[in-house]
């Protein structure tokens, strides 16, 4: 073995070795410096970036939903409030079967077939890995019963939640409208306005009336909380909290005693009205029959009912106040009325012999007046007392359309009045280049003549009524109609006025003012056509009655209420304010198929003002009875 | 006073002293970033340093046995390992998808543990036994030796083994003076049978090199290793988190970070500074290797000892360099700093022959 070891050592042998091994030493110190120059890399020029990385491994930001502000009525009575309350949820995602998961839990919790349903509609509306309620308010003994078995259960949970109720429910449903769950649609909209970071965590949103037209208030700012977060989820400490800024409370113009007593004088009856301070344009009330209950839409409404609202006859869902249009009927005279004396193409004395009728020079067709054998001689004020059509006839004939519509549509009617809450219609004020764009046919004289007392194309929402009765009633001065009358701040408790927003002022001469207001307080009074609901009453009371035909009648026939079905049968109308001498209430009320402005209409108006004026709730008998002054009631109903 | 001085000479006399130090620092840094990756876990603490204990004990059993009598053991060693791994490819345990472990009664060992030690002994025995020519057909027969065991352990697989096997091997063959044509016939025949091994390589290991090309591919799978890893040292900038403060550590988003990933644990609490004193500490010894190496007296013992130390250096770099994600994830140990008794252990074991080749009386000075 020595011998062996000798022989093999020899220098040049060495000599390659050391070189080999020199090689390997610059290989080494190669390789290093590769390493060093990645460390380098990593932690020098990169270092930014890593830190990066690393600071959103381990911080996680938790959005902290605010608390949505809430509604008052004008005397602090509240429309819409949140309560806390626990909810059971279920992310789909994560559930292996959401049918057999529904089935497994309702044999713990009571869930009915119609929380299945709207479950069902709220998976179909909602991204899979979205947590979505099964049941809310849960009492202590479901969540004990839960909490016991939620190791069956992956992917469903319990959440303390903060709800929405609408304690007023139907009475106040057209105004307030409803929160219910951001969908796919709402996202899309919130991230084009660049909110999305806004309603992170937030699980609703305003959809209708005041909760969605001042969404931007009644949010809130979301808070958030930063906590670090270990690698499997878990929360550490949390690191910086900044809290929600809650929504701010609103409180509104609208009288909720007002808006009841409202309601109940319509009884079961459709329709709308819309009461508004004439000195500020405030809305007073704001009322469309039926209305539904708007709590129902919070969680996500079920199929069933759903259906129920959807397909009724009654359309409770239609804001008729806002979106339902009709012929004005002779509501409309006023106005023309106005129009003639400001245009100066009829003077208050002139007077005309009404045999009943009225046609065009040259042409057979007669347009009937609505009392057959006509009013005798009727002026101006007497045109508007007994509401007569032929005097309007004459009148439209030699105004000519683009007249009645330049001058009428200053009273905003034919266009959207800008009230705070969307969906507003424009309603229609006909003109000759507005026919000519519709439908290619030049203007006919005929035409006009229908325009005249409200119907023809003539389209007006409750609202644009109420609007352009609210411009008479205070001289001219056409106000933005507003339900929101006030701001809390959720933090100081401060309360912001919105000051009333004078859109503009008509020039009107306060003499001819003067004479059609002094005919709609006769309208009221004993020969008019609301004499029944002016009877006694303890203010002076102006207002027109108005008929709106759903149907037309042919030349020749006759309007029969009783051969009628009941849905085609007139809409009754009724514009109105009160005290006429200065007015705190200006109205206009709708009262679907039920006949005559005067009949149906009027005597709601007595109410809302009895109420408003005096305090008294509806079914004022009693006191109508002390007051009464042997007036003898003429027991007309007219248009 | 004289007993104990006598008893020190004789505890000490085949130890190296220079380079026990600077293992010793190593391992002692090991600990230190061991309490921060377990989160002060004193079981594992202890645990590690009985690890230790035992590889010192290894280490300076081995250093005290001269050269002679460990070549002599460097046949049976290869041939016993073999045969281990044979009994693995037939009767080995199956974890994790990969056939490593064999149970011999007794025990359960990992035979590619000892192939580790054993090939560069066997190879440089064989070396030596091939008189002062080196032929071509001495070289194809050192392949051969080498080839058996890598094939054996590819099939387990175990990528990372197989490839620290190799270099080992291939060491020796470069360290006995393999010609330079042959180096760069090898290099061109490895790069053109890549497209033959990736046939026959197993989907993770296909992963793994795809991952590498670009973790992102697969963020929350196999790259997730990777991408954890760069956050933690690149976050860690020039001066380090601090010493229990890296957030990827402590929150645990660095995975393995005790094992192979222990690197970015000390990179994200020690940043730049410690990395470049971890690389000098890291020199240091294997200059001290070096130093050994060029001292060795025959050509056994360099070349022992050169493969050794080149070895020792694969392992770091491997492993750094698979930790700051430049090269694949291959299941590799950062030499004296990782937790673990196996690695520990094979490492020391070669540090006790380094010391025992310094140590011993030279046969010839050349």
């Amino acid at each position: 073995m020595k011998h062996k070891v000798e022989l093999r050592n020899h220098p040049a042998e060495l000599h390659k070795f050391r070189m080999r091994l020199a090689v390997s030493i610059g290989f080494i110190l190669i390789l290093f410096l590769i390493l060093y120059a990645r460390f380098y890399y990593l932690q020098v020029t990169q270092q930014e970036h890593y830190h990066t990385l690393a600071e959103a491994n381990r911080i996680t930001i938790l959005p902290l939903v605010p608390n949505r502000g809430l509604i008052y009525d004008r005397n602090g009575r509240v429309l819409a409030q949140n309560y806390s309350a626990y909810a059971l949820e279920i992310t789909p995602s994560k559930v292996p079967s959401v049918e057999s998961t529904l089935d497994e839990l309702a044999t713990l919790i009571e869930i009915t077939a119609t929380d299945r349903q709207r479950f069902k509609k709220l998976m179909k509306e909602s991204k899979r890995f979205k947590s979505l309620p099964i049941r809310n308010r849960l009492t202590d003994v479901e969540i004990a019963t839960f909490a016991a078995n939620r190791y069956r259960f992956p992917g469903v949970e319990i959440k303390a939640r903060v709800f929405r109720q609408y304690p007023e429910k139907e009475i106040v449903s057209h105004v307030v409208g409803y929160i219910s769950r951001i969908n796919d649609q709402d996202l899309e909209q919130l991230e084009l306005n660049g909110e999305l970071n806004n309603y992170r965590g937030s699980h609703h949103i305003g959809k209708i009336g005041i909760e969605q037209s001042y969404e931007t208030q009644l949010h809130g700012i979301t808070g958030f909380e930063e906590v670090e977060t270990d690698a499997a989820g878990r929360s550490i400490r949390v690191l910086s909290r900044t809290p929600p800024i809650p929504g701010n409370n609103l409180i509104l113009s609208l009288d909720l005693g007002l808006q009841e007593a409202a309601e109940k004088a319509f009884g079961d009856r459709r329709g709308a009205l819309v009461a508004l301070d004439p000195n500020n344009g405030e809305v007073l009330a704001f009322v469309s029959k039926p209305g539904y209950d708007n709590n129902l839409f919070i969680g996500g409404i079920d199929q069933e009912n759903w259906s129920l609202l959807n397909n009724s006859i009654d359309r409770p869902l239609n804001n008729r106040a806002l979106r339902g249009v009709y012929p004005p009927g002779s509501t409309f005279k006023p106005f023309m009325a106005l129009a003639a004396l400001e245009l100066g193409k009829r003077t208050p004395e002139y007077s005309m012999g009404d045999p009943g009728y009225f046609s065009l020079p040259g042409v057979d067709r007669r347009y009937r007046d609505w009392k057959p054998g006509g009013h005798g001689r009727v002026n101006l004020h007497k045109s508007l007392v007994v509401s007569c059509d032929t005097y309007y006839y004459s009148l439209a004939n030699d105004m000519g359309i683009d007249n009645i519509h330049n001058f009428i549509s200053q009273f905003g009617l034919g266009r959207k009045t800008g009230i705070d809450i969307e969906g507003e219609v424009s309603g229609l004020l006909p003109s000759s280049a507005w026919k000519m764009n519709q439908y290619k046919q030049k203007w006919y004289a005929g035409d006009t003549i229908s325009v005249s007392i409200g119907q023809g194309y003539n389209l007006a929402t409750p609202l644009q009524l109420a609007f352009a009765t609210m411009i008479i009633a205070n001289n001219g001065k056409a106000y933005l109609p507003r339900l929101v009358k006030q701001i809390q701040n959720s933090q100081t408790g401060s309360i912001e006025e919105l000051p009333p927003k004078l859109l503009y002022s008509l020039n009107l001469k306060p003499k001819n003012l003067e004479i059609v207001k002094s005919a709609l307080v006769d309208v009221t009074r004993p020969g008019g056509t609301a004499a029944k609901a002016g009877l006694n009453a303890a203010y002076t009371f102006a207002g027109k009655t108005g008929t709106s035909q759903v149907i037309g009648i042919k030349q020749g026939e006759r309007y029969n209420e009783k051969s009628i079905n009941e849905r085609h049968r007139d809409h009754a109308m009724f514009i109105a304010y009160a005290p006429a001498e200065d007015p705190k209430i200006a109205l206009a009320i709708l009262v679907e198929n039920t006949g005559t402005g005067g009949s149906t209409a009027a005597p709601i108006a007595r109410q809302v003002f009895d109420y408003f004026l005096l305090g008294q709730s509806p079914e004022p008998e009693a006191t109508i009875a002390k007051l009464t002054e042997s007036t003898e009631d003429h027991g007309h109903e007219h248009l | 006073m004289i007993e104990i001085k006598k008893i020190w000479y004789y505890f000490t006399r085949y130890i190296d002293g220079f380079l026990l130090v600077g293992i010793i620092a190593l391992m002692l840094v090991g600990l230190i970033v061991l309490y921060s990756a377990t989160g002060a876990n004193i079981n594992k603490i202890s645990h590690q340093m009985i690890n230790i204990s035992i590889a010192l004990a290894v280490m300076w059993s081995v250093a005290n046995i001269p050269l002679q009598h460990i070549r002599r053991l460097a046949l049976p060693m290869y041939l016993i390992g073999l045969v281990l791994l044979i009994g693995v490819a037939l009767f080995g345990e199956i974890n994790n998808g990969a056939r490593r472990w064999l149970d011999i009664g007794i025990t359960r060992i990992q035979p590619s543990e000892l192939m580790k030690v054993a090939i560069p002994l066997m190879m440089a025995w064989y070396f030596d036994k091939h008189e002062i020519t080196l032929r071509l057909r001495d070289y194809i027969g050192a392949t051969v030796l080498l080839m058996l065991p890598v094939f054996l352990i590819l099939k387990q697989p175990d990528l990372g083994t197989a490839t620290l096997i190799s270099a080992s091997g291939f060491y020796v063959l470069f360290l006995a003076g393999l010609s330079w044509r042959i180096i760069t016939g090898l290099t061109i025949t490895v790069a053109g049978s890549f497209p033959v091994l990736w046939s026959i390589m197993h989907d993770y290991q296909r992963q793994r090199i795809m991952t590498l090309l670009d973790p992102s591919q697969d963020p929350l799978g196999a790259g997730y290793h990777i991408i954890q890893s760069s956050i933690a040292i690149g976050s860690g900038g020039i001066d380090g988190k601090g010493w229990q403060n890296g957030t990827q550590t402590q929150l645990d988003f660095l995975p393995e970070q005790s094992t192979d990933f222990i690197f970015a644990v000390f990179s994200e609490e020690f940043g730049l500074i410690g990395n470049t004193l971890l690389l000098l500490l890291y020199l240091i010894v294997i200059g001290r290797c070096m130093i050994i190496t060029v001292n060795a007296s025959t050509q056994f013992t360099r070349l022992i000892a050169g493969s050794i130390t080149l070895t020792f250096f694969t392992y770091i770099f491997v492993n750094m360099g698979m930790v700051s994600g430049i090269l694949p994830v291959v299941g590799v140990p950062l030499p004296l700093i990782s937790y673990g008794g196996t690695s520990m252990v094979t490492m020391l074991l070669g540090f006790g022959i380094l010391m025992s080749i310094q140590t011993h009386p030279k046969l010839i000075k050349t």
